[in-house]
């Protein structure tokens, strides 16, 4: 075979290997990381605080009265389908304001099963919480629930979460009129290093 | 130089020859059957449109060929959320009727591997049904024979569309037997444990559009505790 044959044959070689070991050392996916402002807890455990500002970051209102519902020109099924549901999605922030994830929060007073009001947070790089609320407020004013279940970092943990809304921002955003605030205060399983 | 550009040709070609071989890799089909297929658990079955337009929401980046559903939702296209996708749709029963609320939120997988035919996603349903009790479905969905059959020849071809018969299970785990993990919320689902599995079947897309027709479904199995008090 000529040296030009040789180097055809060797320029496929490196080719295959090259393309190889693009593919596999490249991320195809390269996730957006916030860092996470955590604070260890007292007693044990990491506290972090969600932020959803209102109504900047309402994504989906879904009541029982179709032209409650937002955005604009949402096909709610409403009260035939879903009873007197309350369903909710929005844009979550940390502490320092700036946009993590999504969340929904379903909400039914006359569910013939009960009442509930619950929260899944979808963190896209570190997984999703399923939150389970009080139906009732705390004397404080802020209502108390439980970590039912948790995917990816948050699959071994277990704690407890604070929803509550603030009205009284001070804030010089024009769009923000209110927040709801989860602060979260998870822990590890005995023996695990957090 | 005649060297150089042999040189050029062969590396163009080799890396050519990789891509067909892993687009055309016969190891890669997904399976095709059920792995709750055994269990001997009842199933709770719920369909539900893969169509963006034909859903109550949808959202993304707004950089996507989908549109987003209806026009004025706030997009996904802060930076921590730009692979993100949420869906609001309507949850039939296996009869066609309306069953309850299926909201999902699905994010690409930084453990997507293409060079292992895995173009992953990874997912969460929050699901209500009337008179039963609410839910999360966590699952991870591999999309890679969605892209091979449907998205790349729906490009490829002069009508910027594919027209077919798709059937794809998505799930792919976390569960052991590639299904996804179910916790129960409220009512008759409380503290019930269980697996689920979530197929795709599709018969038309568009390139510029997206779907076309495509329905999903979801089977989630009832453990015996359940079964019963249904």
């Amino acid at each position: 075979m000529s040296r030009l044959g040789k180097t055809f044959i060797f320029g496929i070689f490196l080719g295959i290997v090259g393309a190889g070991a693009l593919t596999y050392t490249v991320p195809a996916v390269d996730l957006h990381r916030e860092a996470s402002l955590i604070s260890v807890q007292t007693n044990g455990g990491n506290a972090e605080t969600y932020r959803i500002d209102l109504p900047r970051d309402r994504i989906l209102v879904g009541l029982p009265a179709q032209e409650a519902s937002l955005p604009a020109e949402l096909k709610w099924p409403g009260e035939e389908v879903f009873g007197n549901l309350q369903a909710e999605m929005f844009k979550v922030r940390d502490r320092n304001d700036v946009v993590i994830g999504v969340a929904s929060r379903l909400a039914s007073a006359s569910e013939a099963t009960g009442p509930f009001i619950e929260w899944a947070v979808h963190l896209p790089a570190r997984g999703t919480v399923y939150l389970q609320m009080d139906l009732a407020p705390s004397p404080e004013g802020h209502r108390n629930g439980v970590l039912t279940a948790g995917t990816r970092d948050f699959e071994t943990l277990s704690g407890t979460v604070i929803e509550q809304f603030i009205t009284d921002l001070d804030t010089e955003e024009y769009d923000v009129d209110g927040r709801i605030e989860l602060i979260t205060a998870f822990i590890g399983p005995l023996g695990d290093e957090e | 130089m005649k060297y150089f550009i042999s040189l050029l040709i062969g590396i163009s070609l080799g890396a050519s020859l990789f891509a067909a071989g892993m687009y055309f890799n016969p190891f890669a089909e997904q399976v095709t059957v059920s792995p709750l297929a055994v269990s001997d658990d009842e199933h709770l079955d719920l369909t539900f449109t893969s169509v963006p337009g034909e859903s109550i929401l949808y959202t993304d980046n707004g950089e996507s060929i989908i549109n987003t559903h209806p026009d004025r939702v706030a997009e996904l296209w802060e930076p921590a959320v730009v692979d993100t996708r949420v869906a609001v749709i309507l949850l039939n029963d296996s009869r066609g009727q309306p069953a309850g609320l299926g909201i999902k939120f699905s994010s690409d997988s930084e453990q997507t591997a293409l060079i292992n035919s895995q173009a992953l996603v990874n997912s969460a349903w929050h699901i209500y049904i009337p008179g039963e009790g609410t839910m999360l479905v966590d699952q991870i969905e591999n999309y890679w024979a969605y892209l091979r059959e449907i998205v790349i020849p729906a490009r490829w071809s002069s009508g910027d569309n594919w027209k077919g018969s798709f059937f794809r299970i998505m799930t792919q785990g976390p569960g052991a037997l590639g299904t996804a993990r179910v916790t129960g919320g409220t009512g008759n689902f409380s503290g019930m444990t269980s697996e689920a599995v979530e197929t795709l079947t599709a018969r038309a897309y568009s390139a510029i559009e997206g779907p076309v027709s495509m329905n999903g479904s979801l089977t989630i199995t009832l453990p015996q505790v359940i079964s019963e008090i249904e």
